[in-house]
């Protein structure tokens, strides 16, 4: 071990900390720099050139504007429905493209297919599916002789008509991990389950949920940072609209910044940084807790 | 030969279903971007019935002195920036993160696995964009690109090369190769593989992205292609053939890309999710 150490130092010198350089300076100027500047800046009133300290009044009027409460509590909405949802149809569509199905190559595709549209171009797309009369979705609802929903331009529907184009998009990213985490599992499990006469219900519930959850870590921890953060398919759908119905903290920080209210844009940006972390370290650590504990 | 036929019957409802759920919406673009503006109006699930396809592209691109060819244009660069800068800044620190294990490296690494999770200040960024006189600009707009993707591709370097033997460095350190020849020539190299996932994964994310353009590039002198959907969006709002029209033309790339490497698309997704 000691020999090992000494020669790992031995090589250290070829391994140049100047390599580092390029790196640590796009990264460390680019986007550490303003993250900590930002914790600054939220205390002030600023117009990007001169700044005059106004110590917490942009969180004081954060959190006395109704509108902004609401994103905050949309924003975490957002985030526990759509990553709850991929958890759980993930695993399902994962199953599906593990099993002897012929066409799960074909699945598998196109399930994940979504993924690679840019945003905007999704949230388009389903404005136009979710129009109040033309749209495909109310027309399938008027076949079935139900008067389908505004889907976007009701209140209280149209975040959870994004989250559902949301789930739409993403779930195919959920559905790729999980299935590297089924065919890590070793077939010798399925085959005992088989010897001591389990179907295939048994074996889903007593192998593939247990041993697949470093898998499901991931896809919690990935796709609830992801709804935390989310703001394409929110600015291409309602806008945050109607009225402030659908906002969610990144669309309230864009739109705080284009109307020139920097200070509070950057408490927006504090707040979601202080609830991805706060949610996210934790969550990660209760994780992984749990796996040790198997 | 019943339960043959039974999985014939699985295999079908399965292809069907999925392609229902999947790949609709986005046939409701295609087919209606083929239609006329009052036939697309009606959003229907429809074979048009008169292709208009090609006087709808030519409408989409000669819109405002050809807008949308350069926004294609000033994507292809802020994508060939972005991507060669990611490359080599995520591929040089994932080199000495993974080689080298000290205290001091460690606390780095963890420095880059935050930006993962930390949702990045865009406001003080323009600010300091700005103060370096690249706000607006496509060089600056590819430098926060290379800082948003540096984590991803510098955790898809460390752990690729933690499968790569240190012996292949020390072979090269007694043939006489200097830290520079011996990540340049040998290490550099033999992480192709790897390198090729990260050129794909954060080309179509660089070319997919929104928000960045959105926030760097105000104003109509510098669109990229997400932007120039934007504001069709906007202008449009009425002629949904070529609103789907700008939605099939700026998709195809990152189509192709997808039907030519769906395969490093989705082991690199993994692979990334897993490690970070």
């Amino acid at each position: 071990m000691a020999a090992d150490m000494s020669k790992h130092a031995a090589l250290d010198k070829y391994y140049s900390y100047s390599f580092l350089v390029p790196g640590m300076l796009v990264y460390g100027i680019i986007f550490v720099f303003p993250t900590l500047m930002s914790f600054f800046f939220s205390f002030t009133r600023w117009d990007l050139s001169t700044w005059t300290f106004i110590g917490f009044d942009n969180y004081k009027s954060f959190f006395h504007e109704y509108a902004l409460v609401k994103s905050l509590s949309n924003t975490i909405v957002y985030a526990v429905l759509s990553s709850g949802c991929k958890v759980v149809l993930g695993l399902l569509l994962a199953v599906a493209c593990c099993s002897k199905l012929r066409t799960k190559g074909y699945l598998e595709a196109v399930i994940y297919f979504p993924n690679i549209l840019s945003p905007l171009a999704v949230g388009i797309m389903f404005s136009s599916l979710m129009h109040p009369t033309k749209g495909l979705f109310n027309q399938m609802l008027s076949l079935l002789g139900i008067l389908g929903p505004d889907w976007l331009g009701n209140p209280r529907l149209a975040l959870y008509s994004i989250i559902l184009t949301d789930i739409w998009k993403g779930v195919g990213v959920s559905t790729v991990i999980y299935i590297a985490g089924i065919k890590a599992i070793p077939t010798e499990y399925y085959e005992a389950c088989m010897v001591d006469g389990g179907n295939s219900l048994t074996k889903f519930a007593n192998i593939t949920v247990p041993l697949v959850r470093p898998a499901r870590n991931t896809v919690i921890i990935l796709s609830f940072i992801g709804g935390l953060r989310s703001f394409g398919l929110v600015w291409s759908m309602t806008q945050g609209g109607p009225g402030f119905a659908s906002d969610v903290l990144a669309s309230v920080i864009y739109k705080q910044y284009i109307n020139g209210f920097y200070g509070l844009s950057i408490a927006g940006n504090v707040i979601l940084l202080l609830l991805v972390s706060v949610i996210a370290f934790p969550l990660y650590r209760f994780l992984n807790r749990k796996e040790e504990m198997l | 030969m019943k339960a043959k036929k039974w999985m014939a019957v699985v295999d079908i409802v399965a292809v069907v279903v999925s392609s229902a759920i999947f790949i609709v919406p986005f046939l409701i673009v295609i087919l209606n971007a083929g239609k006329t503006q009052q036939e697309a109006a009606a959003l229907q699930l429809s074979l048009p019935k008169t292709w208009h396809f090609i006087k709808n592209l030519e409408a989409v691109f000669s819109y405002q002195n050809r807008a949308v060819l350069r926004a294609f244009l000033n994507s292809m660069i802020l994508t060939f920036l972005s991507v060669i800068g990611i490359v080599i800044v995520s591929s040089m620190t994932g080199f000495i993160l993974q080689r080298r294990r000290n205290r001091f490296t460690g606390s780095l690494n963890y420095l880059v696995l935050g930006g993962l999770i930390v949702p990045p200040a865009i406001v003080p960024t323009i600010w300091l964009l700005k103060l370096l006189n690249l706000f607006k600009t496509i060089p600056g707009l590819a430098l926060v690109e290379v800082a948003l993707n540096f984590s991803f591709s510098t955790i898809m370097y460390t752990s690729f090369l933690s499968t790569v033997p240190r012996e292949i460095d020390e072979a090269g350190i007694i043939d006489g190769c200097g830290p520079y020849r011996l990540f340049f020539q040998i290490i550099f190299p033999l992480m192709k593989p790897i390198t090729a996932t990260v050129i794909i994964l954060a080309a179509v994310n660089v070319y997919n992205d929104f928000m960045n353009p959105l926030y760097f590039l105000p104003g109509a002198k510098n669109l990229t292609v997400q932007l120039t959907l934007y504001f069709f969006q906007g202008q449009f709002e009425s002629s949904w053939n070529l609103l789907f029209a700008d939605i099939l033309i700026i998709s195809l790339p990152s189509l192709i890309f997808y039907m030519i490497f769906r395969q490093r698309i989705i082991s690199g997704t993994t692979a990334g999710a897993i490690k970070g």
